[in-house]
């Protein structure tokens, strides 16, 4: 775990030490996997969940200490655990808002009380104790050391014997396993990056220095490296340091560790030590990568790395470069590493090396103007103006070295339009340039620390998971959240395309608006949906001219230039950029410029970049969302101008374009919170009378993105939106009846929602969309619609009469999840009725649904089981299931490592128990089938726990049963549960404890295991069906005279005797009996008294 | 030049009365019977000449109303200024006057094409723009439809009248539009480039020019190829402040020079 924190970490920037985590996909997943770990930890490892740490991990928590409950002693600001360690000390202590814990159980508890915090917490933990293995096993398992001599110490550790040392060997073992776990993970996910920057290089020789003078074991003896001349990037070159290398054996060869990685020889070309610093030769990914190759078959390369070296010397010019100083490494060859692997590793590189090699049109000019600007080195600035055009490949190889060049291009750009704003703007290019250098830089140092943290895992003797790890991390590419940069793969096969693209972007850098507004026009004839025309622009630069357009005052460039922008915008990686270069705040002004063309082009180009995070982020941070709302309003001026004059559209035009970006930016809750603020409902309600599909769409999209919020719903049905919803659903156009049923699937789990929807005759046309099953987004929107719908009884019973429900039976089969969980969930509603469970049955709706049981998908389980334990309430579909062997299946969910299956599937099997022949036969014919059950007592989900206490009622019914059920120790699991507050548990756990009581001395244990006075605290509930399930359960334990004494002192009688008055007759006569046990002890008592 | 694009867009901007006083601009009268007719008077001519005038003009002129026309007969006579007292001479802005114009008011900056405008603006090819001209002119400049601009722009492209924007126009028309880079060896390179690439675009018969027929369909496509050669109409910014200015309403001018 240390490892992989420290080194794969994306810590901020605010410094290693103090940092905190970055809220990064990565860093999510990291967390995520080790929550999951710690949360599994108490089952997985119950003897290493109780080792006591030794010292506590301490962190500042938002835990309320409300959230502990069972096994804990709270207070109002502190709680403590039960459990406690040898000196008596709690092994969980917290005090608002500090908290410590001393070992595994207790955090995974801990993660269990955090529900949705849990991530929080995880991250407040990891961020608090910087290097967790430490504190838990003590100073001897640090992460340094691991390095080193990790194994030593397991040696030392295994050959201990007592029981605690084992135990810390055990939970060594399991934090290294979920190390190399997270490590594999992660690097999988970062995309190879094979650059190099001064910072881990320094790491790489600062440990490899860590690696000599340690006698025979180690794997090299010194380790030097020449000055830093590299860091200032004077020449440009992008080196970094140069490394002296002299393996024992053979001759030293000179290693030049560059921006382009670890190049290969660096070249010693005389015997005066003058080192050759010419880029030339092999390039390896990093120092290490590079020892392991050359060196462990240093010399049989060694011939055949000469000539290859000679051919490169003939190909490349050369730069004479300043030599400083030299310094030598001496290394000894990395053993253990066999011939196959280098093979492969051989493969993987040369294909790098080939992808590097063409890419000319970037390195090969560099030197090439590099040289013309030596030849003109005399002359003035100005004349070098033809180094703008390769400014922006520079920035692949050097940061610094661009901030003391001229800016040529701009000033050539801007000559035409040399006023404040021209110069502003060049101002901002240069900083949007700088930061997006840095950000460069700081990816390269994360990838890099990702490849040095798989490399340290080399000494840790697990050579060949590393291995596998990087070259599975090139191959494999991450789509979700940071699309891989195809920048190199682009270059490989450069089309006709590219290089015109290339002309244009020079005549749009280096001309007026004329010439601008030719080169704009005669861009959009490329193909810009295509992505390598979308690629080409950005490679050579045409996205910063275009951005750069935007800030001008030409309102024709800026148009053509959110044209191009509009297009290329649909292209994910080029949205980044795009939103790198710091466009959005531009484009969110142009959306308050006076011509409505240019605020539906930009409206357009934030809906298409806007498909991210945090570009969302940053159109609601520069005030975006207001004024997208804005733009909405069109019906302000309804007299429009017969006339549009150039830069003109219409009002409609705007306001659908305004839509369009909305929707984009509902995906982000805190953007749905903006557009309610800036009073985008009721806009979003008038636009949605209009009849124009192209309108329709969007604006149903943004209301189905933000119907997902309560605030939303609220307003949806205030605004009188599901009427227009609902009329749409009549439309045409599939898309717009898609969103218009999503829209209603999200709302419709309010009830006054669902009542609207029948009253405005939405139900018909869901219905009878449900016949075309062709389109499975919607026919999933739709069905959706339907099941929340149907939570409605009269909904049900209007869906019976347009005959849904068999159409839904017949969805059954052959549709995708998505669907199947929605019709699922449908029937499992209308089957509350029993006539629609007949239908089901007569459809043979109950085989398909048996089928499902074995899915794995969550969801559906969950709506599978609800909608075999509604079937199975009809006495015929219940022989069927039992046939289908669907009880078995039900049972076997219980295993389900999700708590809502769990509890679906225990409801499901009441009916099941209830309305089966010989149902105690078939419960005893499955095989620990019992055992589970009870064992789910020692749930914490309340939900699991009702619906097993509701199981259990059931199964209690069969005596055989019963006695099964108390050798499995059910009595005092129960008892555990007494102390609630939940009034569903209260009830079920009062029913089972009730039907429990009717074996052997089930009743006197119940009053041993405390369960008593408890319930009787049940009768001050407010729910009368507590009330009669507690009361039940009271006469049931009256039987035995201790009890009775219990509830007395409890004060019992006088809650009993309020509730004979009851009109419920049960509740009456259980609490009337309960009454007459205890008096008749009474009697017998003073009986014996006066005798 | 481009400079003084800058001063005239500053000029423009100050709406505080101000710039009525700045050279080459309008200037209307402080005093004067604004409030019958709304008809501002024009120096050196009654006001029955001037409503009869008006009239006619309004209604040859589709694109303003009555008091617009009337506010640009006025403005004629202000910038023709002394020169209309004078006899003999005929009524009217000479080249030079109209070039003033265009670069200060409506920031155009090309000799080219100012003087292609202003033949634009002179149909009778006199050299002089007389008032008619000058408020037909001004209707098809601020309020032109699309086929009356491309008409118009067409024009002004078509430096020698042929009917056909030829290879050697655009480059005449282009061969500023580049910025000169000493490093290639002919600077005229990208120019001819440009062209090709323009030509490329717009020239649907592919017969090597543009014919008129060739340049409406290319901006029908694409709008922003309307000024595809150089900007021969008021960029919005100009055109705005123009009209906010001009066809301000007598009275709020009336208070503004008093306050």
């Amino acid at each position: 775990m240390g490892l992989a924190l420290t080194r794969l970490g994306q810590w901020t920037a605010a410094g290693y030490r103090t940092g905190t985590l970055e809220l990064t996909p990565l860093n999510e997943v990291l967390l995520q996997e080790i929550t999951i770990f710690v949360e599994h930890f108490i089952y997985d490892h119950p003897q290493e969940a109780k080792f006591v740490f030794v010292e506590p991990l301490e962190w500042k928590t938002n835990l309320e200490p409300s959230a502990f409950e069972s096994g804990y002693i709270v207070s109002e600001t502190t709680v403590s655990s039960k459990e406690v360690d040898k000196n008596g000390q709690p092994l969980l202590f917290l005090s608002v808002p500090q908290i410590k814990v001393r070992s595994f159980g207790q955090l995974s508890q801990l993660v269990f009380a955090a529900k949705d915090a849990k991530l929080k917490e995880a991250q407040a933990c990891i961020e608090a104790n910087r290097d967790p293995v430490v504190k838990i096993l003590g100073s001897d398992y640090s992460t340094m050391k691991e390095d080193s001599g990790a194994l030593n110490i397991l040696h030392k550790i295994t050959n201990g014997d007592d029981v605690e040392n084992e135990t810390k060997t055990n939970i060594a073992l399991l934090l290294k396993q979920l190390d190399l776990h997270l490590l594999n993970d992660t690097l999988r996910r970062i995309s190879p990056q094979t650059r190099l920057n001064p910072v881990p290089v320094k790491d790489d020789t600062e440990l490899l220095k860590s690696f000599w003078g340690k006698g025979e074991q180690s794997v090299l003896e010194s380790t030097e490296f020449t000055s830093d001349r590299g860091f200032s990037f004077s020449d440009g070159c992008g080196e970094m340091r140069y490394v002296w290398a002299k393996p024992g054996d053979a001759e030293a060869p000179c290693v030049t560790c560059g921006a382009q990685g670890v190049l290969f020889p660096g070249g010693r070309t005389d015997d005066e030590g003058k080192i050759d610093y010419e880029t030339k030769g092999e390039v390896y990914k990093d120092l290490v990568t590079f020892l392991k190759e050359k060196l462990g078959k240093f010399s049989e390369n060694m011939s055949k790395q000469e000539i290859r070296f000679s051919e490169e010397q003939q190909k490349n010019q050369t730069d004479e470069v300043p030599k400083k100083e030299e310094a030598d490494v001496i290394c000894k060859a990395v053993s253990g590493t066999d011939k196959s692997k280098l093979e492969k590793n051989q493969i993987n590189f040369g294909k790098s090396q080939m992808a590097r090699r063409l890419e000319p049109s970037l390195n090969w000019r560099t030197t090439v103007d590099r040289k013309k600007r030596k030849k003109r080195s005399g002359r003035s600035g100005e004349q070098r103006a033809p180094e703008g055009r390769c400014r922006v490949r520079d920035s692949h190889g050097d940061g610094k070295e661009m901030q003391d060049r001229t800016f040529p291009h701009e000033q050539s750009a801007w000559l035409c339009l040399r006023d404040k704003e021209a110069s502003s703007s060049v101002r901002r290019k240069i900083s949007v340039k700088e930061s997006q250098e840095e950000k460069r830089r700081g990816k390269l140092g994360k990838t890099r620390a990702s490849v040095s943290s798989g490399r340290a895992q080399l000494s840790c003797k697990s050579v060949d998971k590393a291995e596998e790890t990087i070259s599975e991390s090139s191959s494999e590419s991450e789509e979700d959240e940071e699309p891989p940069d195809h920048r190199q793969e682009a270059n490989a096969d450069l089309p006709s395309e590219y290089w015109q693209i290339q002309k244009l972007v020079k005549y749009l850098k280096g001309g007026n608006q004329t010439a601008t507004v030719i080169a704009l026009c005669s861009m959009r004839d490329f193909n810009l949906a295509q992505e390598t025309c979308q690629l080409a622009i950005r490679d050579v630069g045409g996205l910063e001219v275009l951005i750069n357009l935007l800030d001008t005052d030409e309102v024709k460039c800026k148009i053509g230039s959110l044209k191009i922008l509009k297009e290329i915008s649909r292209n994910p990686q080029i949205r980044r950029n795009i939103v790198d270069l710091g466009s959005l705040p531009i484009m969110v002004n142009i959306l308050s410029s006076p011509y409505k063309t240019l605020k539906c082009l930009a409206a357009e180009t934030i809906a298409n970049v806007a498909q991210f995070k945090r570009a969302r982020r940053l159109v609601r941070q520069h005030g975006g969302i207001t004024r997208l709302v804005a733009l909405l309003d069109c019906a302000q001026n309804s007299v429009e101008p017969a006339q549009l004059s150039l830069y003109e559209t219409r009002d409609v035009e705007v306001a659908r374009c305004g839509a369009l970006a909305l929707w984009s930016c509902s995906k982000s809750y805190s953007n749905k919170e903006a557009i309610r603020k800036a009073g985008g409902i009721p806009l979003l309600a008038r636009l949605l009378k209009t009849s124009h599909e192209d309108m329709l769409i969007p604006v149903v999209g943004t209301l189905q993105e933000c119907a997902s919020e309560e605030n939303y719903r609220v307003a949806i049905k205030a605004e009188r939106i599901i009427e227009n919803l609902v009329k749409n659903l009549n439309s045409e156009n599939e898309q717009l009846q898609e969103h218009c049923a999503m829209a209603i699937y999200q709302c419709a789990e309010d009830e006054e929602t669902r009542d609207l929807v029948r009253l405005h005759g939405g139900l018909k046309p869901l219905a009878s969309l449900l016949s075309n099953t062709d389109n499975k987004q919607r026919l999933a929107a739709v069905t959706g619609a339907i099941w929340k719908c149907s939570i409605s009884k009269e909904n049900v019973t209007k869906f019976r009469e347009y005959k849904a429900i068999e159409t839904l039976v017949g969805l059954l089969t052959d549709q995708p999840e998505e669907v199947l969980v929605n019709v699922v969930g449908a029937l499992g509603e209308c089957c509350q009725d029993y006539e629609n469970q007949v239908i089901v049955r007569k459809c043979g709706g109950i085989q398909p649904l048996v089928n499902l049981l074995v899915g794995i998908n969550q969801a559906l389980l969950v709506n599978v089981t609800k909608a075999v334990g509604a079937c199975a309430v009809e006495p015929e579909s219940m022989v069927i299931i039992d046939r289908l062997d669907g009880v078995r299946l039900l049972w076997s969910l219980l295993k389900n490592p999700h708590p809502d299956v769990k509890a679906s599937a225990a409801w499901a099997l009441c009916p099941c128990i209830q309305n089966a022949k010989d149902a105690g036969e078939m419960v005893r014919s499955f095989v620990g089938g019992l055992e589970l059950v009870v064992n789910l007592l020692k749930s914490d989900n309340k939900e699991v726990l009702s619906s097993v206490c509701a199981a259990i009622t059931n199964i209690a019914k069969d005596q055989e049963n019963l006695a099964v059920i108390t050798d499995h120790g059910v009595v005092p699991l129960l008892s555990k549960l007494a102390n609630t507050n939940n009034d569903k548990l209260r009830c079920h756990l009062a029913e089972a404890i009730s039907r429990c009581c009717m074996w052997g001395r089930n009743r006197v244990a119940f009053g041993e295991h405390k369960a008593v006075a408890p319930l009787v605290q049940y009768l001050k509930s407010n729910d009368t069906n507590v009330h009669r399930a507690t009361a039940q359960a009271l006469y049931q334990l009256s039987e035995d005279p201790d009890n009775c004494i219990t509830m007395h002192e409890n004060g019992a009688v006088k809650l009993l005797l309020d509730m004979v008055g009851s009109p419920d007759q049960e509740l009456q006569e259980a609490a009337a009996g309960c009454i007459s046990n205890i008096r008749r002890l009474a009697l017998a008592a003073e009986k014996a008294r006066y005798n | 030049m481009v400079t003084l694009r800058v001063k005239a867009t500053q000029t423009l901007g100050n709406r505080d009365g101000r710039a009525a006083s700045a050279p080459g601009l309008i200037r209307a009268p402080a005093t004067g019977d604004t409030s019958r007719a709304r008809i501002p008077r024009a120096p050196g001519m009654n006001r029955k000449k001037l409503q009869k005038l008006t009239e006619t003009l309004t209604k040859n002129c589709k694109h303003f109303n009555k008091f617009e026309v009337s506010c640009l007969i006025k403005l004629f006579y202000n910038l023709v200024g002394e020169a209309a007292k004078r006899p003999g001479v005929a009524i009217g802005l000479d080249r030079n006057a109209f070039r003033n114009i265009l670069h200060v008011t409506f920031g155009m900056t090309d000799d080219m094409i100012m003087d292609r405008v202003f033949r634009g603006f002179d149909k009778d090819n006199d050299g002089n723009i007389n008032v008619t001209e000058w408020v037909n002119g001004l209707s098809l400049f601020l309020r032109g439809s699309l086929e009356e601009k491309m008409k118009y722009c067409f024009e002004v492209f078509d430096l020698n009248g042929d009917g056909f924007i030829s290879k050697e126009e655009m480059f005449h028309l282009l061969k500023n539009s580049l910025l000169k880079q000493p490093s290639e060896e002919d600077p005229d390179e990208g120019i001819k480039d440009l062209v090709e690439i323009t030509l490329k675009k717009m020239d649907y018969d592919h017969d090597g020019k543009l014919s008129s027929a060739d340049y409406e369909k290319a901006v029908g496509e694409e709008t922003l190829l309307l000024e595809a050669f150089g900007p021969c109409l008021p960029d919005p910014k100009s055109q705005m402040e123009f009209e906010a200015q001009v066809f301000k309403d007598p009275n709020d001018f009336h208070d503004n020079m008093n306050s």
